[in-house]
């Protein structure tokens, strides 16, 4: 009898879970694991949408491997922004972060000016740093002139497109300035109280308290930082298209990475690939790249040991 | 540093000459912060505050390199609105958000709950998919998606195929809610079932109660996430202008009016504007949101 009732039990246990879980259950098979299966797919054939897809073996690796001219500029452009505006980022997080912390008077206002850019959409933000720094007329010129420094080309300068959107990341600081700051007040006070009595310096106290206090969370900063580089697309994609002036509509078509491709990311080259030369099947590899880069880092994300984000509880 | 000024800086008269040296630096440390503060305002303010400006000046000054309007142009936002398809932008993006973010809600809590408080087998393997989706970005699977939703369904041209799959709960919705709820201990849970209570009803009578926090940081993430999607329309609603969100017709606008920096920025201000409002009626459930996400495990 009781190990009736004990069977039936469970079973009821198993029915509420799978009730519970059956949203997810549905999403992840139809909109997730079906489609990757179908991208994995159609990576190996020749398809345009128009006639059923051919089996083409690895021609279409080969070709966005080698011949295809937007790859290696995007994947270049991917590693300077992890580089550069990712290591720029976590920097400038953390100073935002302890000046918000030592800033006693009007803390709430100060916190909200500084949270505030990072709400800015993304489209509506990137339009409105292509007019700040826009060569002749943006304020940013007109600023500068004024200084005396000679303003540079910006978005529509090779050279100086990704710093642009670099200056666009950091206005945008205010997820990173809420992480460190929860990270910073954590760290236990008589641990800087221990330094002082012992004579440390502030940067020592920096060095030998702060970051190995936070460093989790610097970790966690850089590693999420390069997982949305990966997938950076609206902006140098916004930043591009305004600064060449194409018109958006039926028939134009946007130099991809304009200028010069100094703005191409992977995500772009899906699009690029897909939505403009009908080559589905090259679409669906650079799609794999971009799910092997960001599942590798995701990994390191939830390393069982001393993982980020643990998946037990 | 901290500490200095956290010391109380009430010193008794006649303090002695190391405590007025420590009182000296106290304040020069205030003044160097806060000055610190202040230009880092002006660099989070002022382009917020070009922008306004520029906005609101005359078709002929806005391509100067003038920094205030000589004449105040009100105007160029009613003209914004009267730009065709404006007001069409402005629903769609309603919905889209609106729409998605009730179905995102109601598809995610359930699966939240499950994974914070039910035990079974899988579910660890469940959680590591979910980030794992949570860190993928839209492209990975958009081919397929796209030919299934336009070619199967003859739905391009819609913001169905963005809509629908919030019914189906959001990696990232389901994520947070898991953290969230993590902090409810279970005793209230046991309480419930003790009473008689069934799984739905103790999620429903006491579970969500006091989830109200988190689920006001999940449904403004996904609001704003829908807000300033430009992928999804771009893929879906392109060629259809009557379907067009804000963020994406923003950049047509731009097209439109390629030297009228004035009415783009009038159009800029008003796609930001609605974000940065319903930020000052919520703050405090966005910034528990942001913290959660990246802290707490």
């Amino acid at each position: 009898m009781t190990t009736l009732t004990l069977t039936s039990k469970r079973r009821r246990a198993a029915l509420r879970n799978l009730a519970f879980m059956s949203p997810w259950l549905i999403g992840f098979g139809v909109f997730f694991a079906y489609p990757l299966v179908s991208t994995v797919y159609f990576s190996f054939t020749h398809y345009d949408g128009f006639r059923p897809p051919t089996w083409s073996g690895g021609q279409n690796w080969t070709y966005v491997f080698t011949h295809y001219p937007l790859f290696w500029p995007a994947l270049r452009n991917t590693l300077w922004l992890v580089l550069v505006m990712v290591s720029l980022r976590v920097v400038f997080g953390l100073g935002i972060g302890m000046l918000i912390t030592r800033i006693k008077t009007g803390t709430g206002v100060f916190r909200t000016l500084f949270y505030l850019p990072y709400l800015a959409p993304p489209v509506a933000a990137t339009m409105a740093f292509a007019f700040l720094l826009n060569p002749g007329t943006g304020p940013v010129d007109s600023l500068l002139e004024k200084a005396g420094v000679p303003a540079p080309g910006w978005f529509n300068d090779p050279s100086w497109s990704k710093p642009a959107l670099t200056l666009l990341a950091l206005w945008g600081i205010g997820d990173l300035m809420v992480i460190f700051m929860a990270a910073l007040l954590d760290v236990p006070t008589e641990q800087y109280e221990a330094a002082e009595l012992d004579g440390a310096s502030a940067w020592q106290r920096f060095r030998y308290v702060t970051l190995p206090n936070i460093s989790p969370i610097v970790m966690f900063a850089v590693v999420t930082g390069v997982i949305q580089t990966m997938q950076y697309y609206t902006q140098p994609l916004i930043a591009g298209k305004v600064a060449s002036g194409v018109i958006q509509g039926a028939g134009t078509q946007f130099e991809p990475g304009y200028p010069d491709k100094s703005t191409l990311t992977l995500p772009q080259l899906v699009y690029n690939l897909g939505f403009q030369r009908f080559d589905y099947g090259s679409a669906c590899v650079v799609a794999l790249v971009l799910f092997a880069l960001s599942m590798a880092f995701t990994a390191l994300l939830m390393r069982r040991r001393g993982g980020l984000i643990q998946a037990g509880d | 540093m901290t500490q200095v000024l956290e010391r109380p800086l009430k010193l008794a008269p006649g303090a002695s000459g190391a405590e007025r040296t420590a009182r000296r630096r106290a304040l020069l440390e205030w003044v160097a912060v806060h000055s610190l503060g202040v230009a880092a305002a002006l660099f989070f303010t002022l382009p917020f505050v070009f922008v306004f400006l520029t906005s609101l000046m005359s078709d002929s000054q806005a391509l100067s390199r003038d920094l205030i309007p000589h004449t105040w142009e009100w105007g160029n936002y009613r003209k914004v609105f009267d730009t065709p398809g404006f007001l069409t932008w402005w629903r769609n993006t309603l919905l889209y958000a609106g729409l998605g973010t009730v179905l995102t809600v109601l598809s995610s809590v359930p699966v939240a709950y499950a994974l914070a408080k039910f035990r079974f087998r899988g579910r660890n393997l469940s959680l590591m998919l979910v980030i794992s989706m949570m860190m993928l970005p839209p492209q990975v699977v958009v081919i397929p998606m796209y030919l299934f939703w336009a070619k199967q369904l003859g739905l391009s041209g819609t913001l169905w195929p963005l809509i629908v799959p919030m019914a189906f709960g959001d990696a990232f919705s389901v994520f947070l809610l898991r953290q969230f709820l993590l902090t409810i201990p279970n005793e209230y849970l046991d309480a419930a079932r003790v009473d008689g209570c069934g799984e739905l009803r103790t999620l429903l009578r006491v579970v969500l109660p006091m989830a109200k926090p988190g689920i006001a940081a999940v449904a403004l993430f996904q609001f704003f996430s829908a807000w300033n999607d430009y992928f999804g329309p771009q893929i879906y609603a392109s060629e259809n202008p009557g379907a067009w969100t804000l963020s994406y017709g923003l950049e047509s606008f731009k097209g439109a009016h390629h030297t009228d920096w004035n009415l783009t920025m009038a159009a800029t201000v008003l796609v930001m504007a609605p974000v940065i409002l319903v930020f000052f009626f919520a703050q405090k459930a966005f910034v528990e949101g942001v913290t959660l996400t990246g802290v707490k495990g």
